[in-house]
């Protein structure tokens, strides 16, 4: 026994392999403390999807109605401001109007591209109510021609109270302003002509 | 009393640390005006730790009560608003404390060696002192805390491919709420003042191992009699410890200037906007962070987006942070002090302090063209103060330092 040397290698094999087993050890520990930061199941049913009846919604009205606790906009739009989502003037002053470029991921892929709309129902929009820079709710301006929004140039949108970013009445960014892609359009479908149900995508018909 | 000292002193070393960090440590008897504040900020971590003790007695962490509790505190509890306000107003007090400690730092060199690791401790303290006041800010649940949690918990979900799940991770729920304020309530209470606790205590024994840095940037240790002790040093107790607590009364007298006759200070320690509740359907007209983190905030601002993303504009804000830990290493100067530097150094320390200033004043202003390139030029300065270090420190005629300090 006393004549026995001390093996060092390996005592240091020993080492490195408790502290890599060690090590490994932490991180199943971990993974529970760090998923009890995840959504809850209760509030993950929360997240069910909402449902929204538009047969009194008014042309021009704006209804909002919470989804997984966001903002999110139902509203009806009138033919002026539809025409005015396919004007010339109007696309040029937008970064991505037909959503093909950063914006590709912010809408479901049943939607028409001016009016961001599904299709025979291009008058009414449901939009996430929060912008894509920081998270703030933009306020509702659908006057065309607002004075403190650039006047003649304004068809009407939204605009973003924190740091001044501009979107049109589909929820398309304007070229310039700090959020850089278009508004997200939530997954939806019609159940019937005028009930909206908001968090599942149309099926495919 | 003879005995009862030797008692514990064979048990526990209590002479022998009251020697080495108190009666025997001996300190530059140069110190001046700007060497008030690390005792100051001890005090304020104190005050905090006492006054965050009894907040936590009648705070409820549920966004359903949060706001009303916080009222309950200031109108139903005897003296609750005073304990209160010197909570949070507390928190800008410190902030004040800090960053005159900070800039105590830049004039004398002090960040340079021996004294790097100390420099990063008080950094790493900074940025959790930060932390620590973002999330004591949510907690009030006011619409301030609400919106200004959502804008930077956001800035998180600007990150490439992982964003959205690290978003949601973080706010434990698909948008700020219940979930986000718990947790932050828990941050905010238990693990950063812990951690905090801690640092303040590694931070005092590097301080203790290196000793302290003086106006004249010269190392008293270097200087010492023949029984050891540095020419130039004092005890700092008796000599400092009564000096400090002159100073403390002074600074409480101004505190309690500040948190009897203007605890909001307009606007400016709590927002008007926090006064109302927090509505998740509704954001104010204006939002800005309190001013001790709007420098950052503007560094944010001022970069615009990129690829279709916010993220470089993050980078850049923990850049402008991150970038004060370097400050050791890219400093190349022969001398540590101002006195001694050279012109072209206090010209760039000056454009440094005209910038941090002007992108604090900017943070809390709305964004205009003109607010816009002006945050443009003060970030651009505000980076070019540390990235162009290595080269105006290196030239330039510093003055000749002397052996022994001069007051």
């Amino acid at each position: 026994m006393s004549e026995q040397t001390i093996d060092l290698k390996k005592r240091r094999f020993l080492t490195k392999a408790t502290g890599v087993v060690g090590a490994v050890g932490v991180g199943f520990v971990a993974w529970p403390f760090l998923s009890t930061w995840k959504p809850s199941a209760k509030t993950k049913a929360a997240g069910a999807p909402v449902d929204v009846d538009i047969s009194k919604l008014e042309s021009g009205q704006l209804v909002r109605v919470l989804w997984r606790k966001k903002p999110v906009w139902v509203f009806k739009r009138d033919e002026s401001a539809l025409d005015a989502l396919n004007s010339e003037d109007l696309i040029s002053k937008l970064a991505d109007p037909d959503g093909t470029g950063n914006s590709k991921n912010q809408q479901p892929k049943y939607v028409s591209s001016n009016y961001r709309s599904i299709e025979n129902k291009e008058a009414i929009a449901v939009i996430v109510g929060v912008c894509t820079h920081l998270g703030c709710s933009p306020t509702y301006r659908p006057e065309p021609g607002a004075s403190d929004l650039g006047g003649d140039s304004w068809k009407g949108g939204f605009y973003c109270p924190c740091h001044g970013s501009k979107f049109d009445l589909a929820g398309r960014v304007y070229a310039g302003v700090p959020a850089p892609t278009n508004l997200e359009i939530p997954p939806y479908q019609y159940l019937t002509d005028s009930l909206i149900r908001i968090g599942i995508d149309q099926k495919n018909t | 009393m003879k005995n009862k000292q030797s008692w514990i002193d064979q048990r526990f070393p209590l002479s022998k640390v009251w020697n080495e960090h108190l009666a025997e440590y001996y300190t530059p008897r140069n110190f001046n005006f700007w060497y008030f504040f690390g005792g100051l900020a001890v005090l304020m971590l104190g005050m905090q730790l006492i006054t965050g003790i009894f907040l936590t007695m009648y705070y409820k962490p549920d966004a359903a009560s949060a706001f009303a509790s916080v009222e309950y505190i200031m109108r139903d509890i005897e003296w609750g608003w005073l304990i209160r306000y010197l909570h949070s107003t507390g928190a800008s007090a410190f902030f004040v404390i800090i960053y005159l400690h900070m800039f105590r730092a830049l004039l004398y060199g002090s960040y340079k060696g021996p004294r790097e690791f100390l420099w990063i401790l008080g950094m790493l303290l900074y940025v959790l002192l930060a932390a620590e006041a973002f999330f004591g800010y949510v907690l009030p649940w006011g619409q301030m805390s609400f919106w200004g949690a959502q804008v930077i918990i956001s800035l998180f979900g600007s990150v490439p491919l992982i964003g959205p799940d690290l978003l949601v991770w973080i706010l434990g729920d698909y948008a700020v709420g219940d979930a986000t304020l718990n947790r932050f309530f828990s941050l905010h209470v238990i693990v950063l003042p812990l951690l905090l606790v801690v640092l303040v205590f590694l931070h005092l024994v590097a301080l203790h191992h290196v000793g302290s840095n003086n106006p004249d940037g010269i190392e008293i240790k270097e200087n010492k009699d023949k029984d050891g002790i540095p020419k130039d040093g004092i005890p700092f107790h008796p000599y400092f410890t009564i000096k400090d607590s002159m100073v403390v009364v002074g600074f409480i007298w101004i505190l309690c200037a500040v948190i009897f006759y203007a605890p909001a200070l307009n606007g400016y320690f709590l927002e008007h906007a926090n006064f109302v509740e927090a509505n998740p359907l509704k954001t104010p007209e204006h939002i800005a962070p309190v001013w001790y983190l709007t420098p950052f905030y503007s560094v944010l601002r001022a970069i615009p987006p990129m690829f279709g993303s916010q993220f470089p504009g993050v980078l850049a804000m923990f850049a402008a942070i991150l970038i004060f830990f370097a400050l050791p290493w890219l400093d190349r100067s022969p001398v540590k002090s101002i006195r001694y530097r050279s012109p072209i150094y206090k010209w760039a320390l000056g454009i440094f302090v005209v910038s941090f200033v002007m992108l604090g004043w900017l943070g809390l202003k709305p964004v205009t063209p003109t607010y816009a390139l002006l945050g443009r030029i003060a970030t651009a300065l505000y980076f070019a103060y540390f990235i162009l270090m290595p080269w105006y420190t290196s030239i330039g005629k510093t003055k000749e330092v002397p052996t022994r300090v001069t007051e």
